[in-house]
């Protein structure tokens, strides 16, 4: 057993009580990615050199008896959509490759503050447009539990990497689902905070109405600490919340009797996979074990959620991306006869093919004479949805549905039909349309030893109860705690 | 073969409004899969939403808005260090017409 296996959390309590070093916990980190990342491809930068002195920075403050930070010699990784100063940012686009932010994320600042040590950047789909990790110019990351799979997206670098004990603790971002479905198919868990929970200043925008930055972690402790540490106001960012940060911890601590439970029909589709309903249903059995009251709920709109989803991120895209025009950063073209082709081929050659078509959707779905069809439809729908959700939580405390339909898919499965692909978000996008918090973790595997996911949805700001669901369900499920075997591909038999 | 909803001259004008350009293929291939998105979101039409107020921001408060002081900002070299063009404190860009 090496120390990168650990939570955050025990490593945390082993550095305070002298038993291990924050240094040799970061060896064993750049171990484990010496040894794997050549199969998982999680990061795009490695912070080598500044987090092992860091480290060691760690370990001065405790031999000379200094009070430690919450987070004291914690490895972090964090997705490349999330500017960090002096360390390349990406956002796994071309248009952006070599671009070096002059500024810290507030999210990066804070975790910094808390002690915390930035390991690296990891790989995502371009822009966070994507639910595998395809879409990144920099290569697809693999699935640690069937490399052959893909990790989900879009932030599947930053989940295969904790998943892969590469990492204890990892940011990522969720526009429609794109750390809890990853978190699901790595078997990991992730939080969407409440819209405006968690500062977004230095958080790349693709769709600035629906984007939250949030935790990926092994286990529910992990995930309660870190939101600790990331949520709370910011003066940077308008749309952050000015409410009380509480002790996310300590309210897992309780247990969840008489806790009302909805369970909502529409979310039992067909296409749903029967190991993901019978996990499901399995883990429905323990909550009700634990005191608590389900019942079936109904949220009427759900099947609109993805078109409506779709309208309105790609028209936020199509209006954040214009800023990549090759003047003030990122890549930019040599051959153009002026300005306007100079923007043109930047952006046709820096783009990948889906941030592309998300830009034409939304430029025209924006455009004169569809706007009303389009954008503002979508609009009227993202209220009945979000009313779906306010009457639910009159009658319920929490939701659980499925986090994906089915586990991991294979590598290139999806790729060629984006709807196919857009249809793997069916049970995330409804939850960022109406603003409101879910975690995503782990209920079971499939026969194939595949990870579920289990999602658990609250009203706006009631992480708390989401995080105390999810603690009572880790403690008490009788889940095997495994971990994936990342082995290389095994050689295919010759039949060709 | 579903109806088609924007034909490939709307697709070269939207590119233009987006400054994107694409090959002939490139072309082809975007207005078969924006067809084939634009049909499912048609899926909405089936809702009847005259009455209903469209949601731009999902978490009811008051705008938050910050002092009207100076503060310091980013150096201007730091800043310039990023572009790939830049002429005495400026960025350069080709020539507009």
């Amino acid at each position: 057993m090496t120390l990168n296996q650990l939570t955050a959390h025990e490593v945390i309590n082993l550095i305070r009580k002298k038993k291990i070093t924050a240094y040799e916990v970061m060896q064993d980190i750049f171990n484990q990615i010496d040894k794997v990342d050549n199969l998982i491809r999680a990061f795009l930068v490695l912070n080598k050199e500044e987090a092992l002195k860091q480290s060691k920075e760690i370990d001065i403050k405790v031999k000379n008896g200094e009070k430690l930070p919450p987070l004291a010699g914690v490895a972090v990784a964090v997705k490349d959509i999330i500017v960090t100063r002096g360390t390349e940012t990406t956002c796994g686009s071309k248009i952006l490759k070599g671009f070096i932010p002059p500024y810290n994320a507030t999210v990066i600042n804070r975790l910094k503050e808390a002690g915390a040590i930035i390991i690296g950047k990891t790989n995502m789909d371009e822009f966070a447009m994507g639910s595998s990790t395809e879409n990144s110019a920099f290569g697809p990351t693999h699935n640690p539990w069937d490399l052959e799979r893909v990790p989900g997206g879009s932030s599947g670098g930053s989940t295969a990497a904790v998943a892969a004990d590469e990492t204890f603790v990892a940011l990522g971002t969720d526009t429609g689902g794109s750390i809890r479905q990853p978190a699901s198919l790595c078997g990991m868990v992730g939080l969407k905070p409440t819209y405006g929970r968690v500062s977004r200043y230095g958080l790349v925008a693709y769709a600035s109405s629906l984007d939250q930055i949030g935790p990926i972690t092994k286990d529910v402790t992990d995930c309660a600490l870190l939101m600790k540490v990331i949520s709370g106001h910011d003066n940077m960012d308008s749309t952050s919340v000015n409410l009380e940060v509480p002790d996310y911890l300590k309210s897992c601590q309780e247990g969840i009797k008489d806790l009302k439970i909805g369970v909502p029909k529409e979310y039992f589709i067909e296409g749903i996979d029967p190991e993901v309903k019978d996990a499901l249903d399995k883990a429905l059995k323990v909550f009700e074990k634990l005191g608590a009251k389900i019942e079936e709920a109904s949220l009427p709109h759900t099947e609109y959620s993805l078109p409506a989803y779709y309208l309105i991120a790609t028209a936020e895209a199509s209006s954040n991306l214009a800023r990549y025009d090759g003047v003030q950063y990122g890549y930019r073209v040599e051959d153009y006869e002026d300005l306007s082709f100079m923007y043109q081929r930047t952006r046709s050659k820096g783009f990948g093919s889906e941030v592309k078509r998300r830009i034409m959707l939304g430029t025209y779905a924006l455009s004169s004479g569809y706007y009303d069809a389009y954008y503002l439809k979508a609009q009227k729908v993202r209220t009945l949805i979000k009313e779906d959700f306010d009457k639910a939580f009159e009658k319920y405390d929490i939701l659980i549905t499925p986090t994906s339909p089915t586990p991991a898919f294979k590598l290139k499965e999806k790729v060629s039909d984006p709807l196919t692909m857009y249809l793997s978000d069916i049970y995330t996008v409804p939850i960022n349309l109406a603003g409101i918090p879910a975690i995503s973790l782990n209920c079971g595997y499939s026969k194939s030893n595949l990870p579920i996911g289990l999602q658990i949805i609250g009203k706006h700001f009631s992480e708390e109860t989401i995080l105390r669901t999810a603690y009572n369900f880790e403690k008490h499920s009788d889940v095997e705690k495994k971990k994936p075997e990342m082995k290389p591909a095994k050689c295919k038999e010759v039949v060709e | 073969m579903t109806e088609k909803i924007i034909t490939k001259k709307e697709v070269e004008y939207v590119a233009k409004l987006a400054k994107l350009e694409f090959d002939e293929i490139e072309k082809k291939e975007f207005t078969s899969q924006l067809n084939s998105i634009l049909d499912y979101f048609k899926k909405l039409n089936e809702l009847n939403t005259e009455k209903v107020e469209p949601t731009a921001y999902v978490i009811s408060m008051p705008n938050l808005l910050n002092e009207d002081e100076v503060k310091p900002s980013l150096p201007q070299e730091e800043v310039l260090s990023k572009a790939k063009y830049v002429k005495k404190g400026y960025f350069k860009v080709p020539k507009i017409m």
